[in-house]
């Protein structure tokens, strides 16, 4: 609400300062999104055409570039989205601006959490020879893909925006907590089993020369990407709400004029 | 004596739609103020502002000494609203009802009890009536319930939002006696009701609300 | 904040033994689900048995959303959530007293539940103390992160078809952890349990926390 009462306070100061500071952001943001580019384009050419085929996987090591640093970059972002809406949640630090991270950074970890369930179950099919297993990691992603999509769908229910950013900061918490208990119980289900039929820990690569740096620049080029998406959603929804305050100042006004009559 | 009720600029919002646009007012310890206006000027926002149902967005707002900007919480317990809903439970009875209420509010079993009995006898609800559902009861009995538990909490500011809609003569008269008493107790009441006559002569005082705001002049509808 | 609890819960459960719907409609769902899940997996014991506790604990997440949704919808008839909030209860209180009324709710659903899955898929009832140990703490769990997000559904347009999508994901462990402690009690070795009965209680405190120090701000939220 204290981005409202600005906005109520000083009607006329606040789009000059919204296009200087914008300025500034969108500069930013464009030189991370060419980066984030330069920085695929070359994972892409240096993982297809440069680096060597393993000798027990062959061409589908290939996947080792892009499919851990999308893993990395989701879990990166529902850290970011929860760490957000603590601060939200915390009445000292609470700001609208916590909420709007937590809300970009939500967005884009569910994003690259079904890439990298896609990704992951393109490469175990020919590996294991199963689309999918109830492996721990495996099955934690999977629940994490579908509390987060919960928490966009309450995000997405419309409503005054500070409970809309409350609502969706308690789910934020919960989900978060959720995490290592479900995959503490699923490790610990999986080893009272009999031996797994899928042995993941044949994971475990020989990593070496041009690989490791094609694997080093693939983490950096999907944090860029992450950096430059969730620039974007927070840059819209700032200017959303901009917006939504300069209506307000209207109809405050307008409905002033109802009095007069 | 500080004011029961101090507004300055107060603003309010329902998302984007704004609600107040800028209310100052004050009342008086021990004052009746009667809220008049056309639909839609605010007096319902106005009541709900006060015991922290609506958020504040700007302005300066202080009920019974507490400012809601801060602590919209700590005043609920001395203030009672009589809403257009009657917040009651449909399968309980009325005695149930206003029981919880009064517990609610953080008075003793015992003292609850005893509270409970007076106020439904004072609305002509005790006996029978007090033990049935309020599922079964009339629009006008519960709402006589809904002012039973604000009989039986006695707040300290009562703020009521049409009171005399849906109730018949003999239960209006019995609101007006109820308020007057609640004056003398030392309550301080705000309320908005269409029966001007009634409204006028109980209050000390009229206010006009117009767009969200106070108005000098009384407002017609457009 | 412990009074108010158990104003709260017993209000809530007063309510219920008035209009039995989780009695009359929760319970014969679950058996429903129950019955449904034989038909699916045919009538050979050796193929039910080993599946009674998975299939009796899905039977007993699926109800504890309809039970959730009930304990909201009596708070949303005739603004009865506003009343909650004029009240000056405790939001904690609030959320512990509502999460006990469901927690009672879902164990004597639970029993019920218990001998029909005894009959109708021929599984034995063992190591009785395991089970109703793991059958509480999973009750517990489930009513705190269902009252938490009840909450943060109730009054939205989409509650229903938005809490099934919420609340199930979270308490999959739920599902795991209890399902094991019952298919270890139940194949006679309820001593292996313990380990999952730990599962089950961290689950139900940590929520319990949230829900205690969380509930304000969402029963705040309009």
């Amino acid at each position: 609400m204290t981005a409202v009462a600005e906005a109520l306070s000083q009607p006329e100061g606040s789009i000059s300062a919204l296009s200087e500071t914008s300025g500034r952001a969108a500069l930013a943001l464009r030189v991370t999104g060419t980066l984030a580019v330069v920085g695929v384009v070359a994972t892409a050419w240096l993982g297809l055409f440069v680096t060597p085929n393993d000798v027990n996987m062959g061409d589908l090591v290939r996947l080792l570039y892009i499919h851990p640093p999308m893993a990395w970059v989701a879990f990166v972002a529902y850290g970011i989205a929860s760490l957000s809406s603590l601060l939200y949640l915390w009445p000292r630090t609470r700001h609208p601006r916590f909420d709007r991270m937590a809300g970009a950074s939500a967005e884009t970890g569910v994003v690259f959490t079904g890439l990298t369930l896609v990704t992951g179950s393109i490469w175990g099919r020919p590996t294991w020879g199963v689309w999918w297993t109830w492996d721990p990691l495996l099955t934690t992603t999977a629940l994490l893909f579908v509390l987060y999509l919960g928490y966009l769908a309450l995000r997405r229910v419309p409503g005054d925006s500070e409970a809309v950013a409350k609502r969706a900061a308690v789910a934020s918490l919960v989900a978060f907590v959720d995490v290592p208990i479900v995959y503490f119980s699923v490790s610990w289900w999986r080893s009272l089993h009999q031996a797994p039929t899928v042995d993941l820990t044949g994971r475990h690569l020989y990593v070496h020369g041009s690989m490791a740096w094609t694997l080093l620049l693939g983490f950096v080029s999907f944090t860029l990407v992450y950096a430059w998406l969730v620039g974007h959603r927070y840059r819209l929804s700032t200017l959303r709400q901009r917006e939504a305050d300069e209506c307000l100042t209207a109809a405050v006004a307008e409905r002033q004029q109802e009095g007069q009559s | 004596m500080a004011p029961a009720v101090r507004l300055r600029e107060a603003v309010a919002l329902a998302g984007n739609f704004p609600l107040l646009t800028g209310v100052t007012l004050e009342v008086a310890e021990g004052e009746i103020v009667h809220l008049q206006g056309p639909n839609g000027a605010g007096k319902t926002s106005l009541l709900r502002l006060c015991c922290g149902l609506v958020a504040l967005c700007s302005g300066e707002a202080l009920v019974l000494g507490h400012d809601l900007a801060a602590e919209r919480r700590s005043v609920r317990r001395d203030v009672g609203l009589l809403g257009h809903s009657s917040f009651l439970y449909d399968d309980l009875s009325g005695e149930e009802n206003v029981r919880f209420a009064l517990r609610a509010s953080g008075l003793s079993g015992r003292e609850a009890a005893a509270r409970t009995r007076g106020a439904l006898d004072r609305l002509d609800l005790g006996g029978r009536l007090a033990s049935t559902p309020v599922s079964r009861l009339s629009a006008g009995q519960r709402r006589r319930t809904a002012i039973a538990v604000l009989v039986g909490r006695q707040p300290r500011l009562w703020l009521l939002d049409e009171p005399h809609a849906g109730l018949d003569q003999a239960s209006r008269d019995l609101l007006d006696g109820i308020v007057a008493e609640s004056r003398q107790a030392g309550a301080t009441v705000l309320l908005s009701s269409h029966e001007v006559a009634r409204a006028t002569a109980v209050a000390d005082r009229v206010v006009h609300l117009g767009g969200g705001r106070v108005t000098e002049e009384p407002v017609h509808a457009a | 904040m412990l009074r108010d609890a158990a104003l709260v819960c017993g209000k809530d459960l007063r309510i219920e033994m008035r209009s039995r719907v989780t009695l009359n409609q929760v319970v014969p769902f679950a058996a429903v689900v129950m019955l449904l899940f034989g038909l699916a997996l045919g009538p050979d014991r050796r193929v039910l048995v080993p599946a009674a506790s998975g299939l009796f604990w899905v039977a007993v997440l699926f109800s504890s959303v309809l039970a959730v949704q009930r304990s909201f919808a009596l708070e949303s008839a005739d603004d009865a959530r506003e009343g909650l909030r004029l009240s000056g209860l405790d939001p904690a209180g609030v959320f512990l007293g509502k999460a006990g009324a469901v927690l009672a709710e879902l164990v004597v659903l639970e029993v019920l539940l218990a001998m029909a899955m005894a009959l109708l898929y021929g599984a034995h009832l063992a190591g009785v103390p395991v089970l109703a140990a793991s059958a509480v703490l999973a009750s517990l769990g489930l009513a705190a992160v269902g009252i938490l997000y009840g909450a943060a559904a109730s009054g939205l347009r989409v509650r229903e078809t938005l809490l099934p999508l919420l609340f199930l994901p979270v308490v999959a462990p739920v599902l795991l952890a209890a399902t094991k402690a019952w298919n270890l009690a139940l194949a006679g070795t309820p001593d292996r349990a313990d380990g999952w009965l730990s599962v089950l209680g961290v689950f139900a405190v940590l929520y319990l926390a949230i829900g205690t120090v969380a509930f304000g701000s969402l029963m705040e939220d309009r």
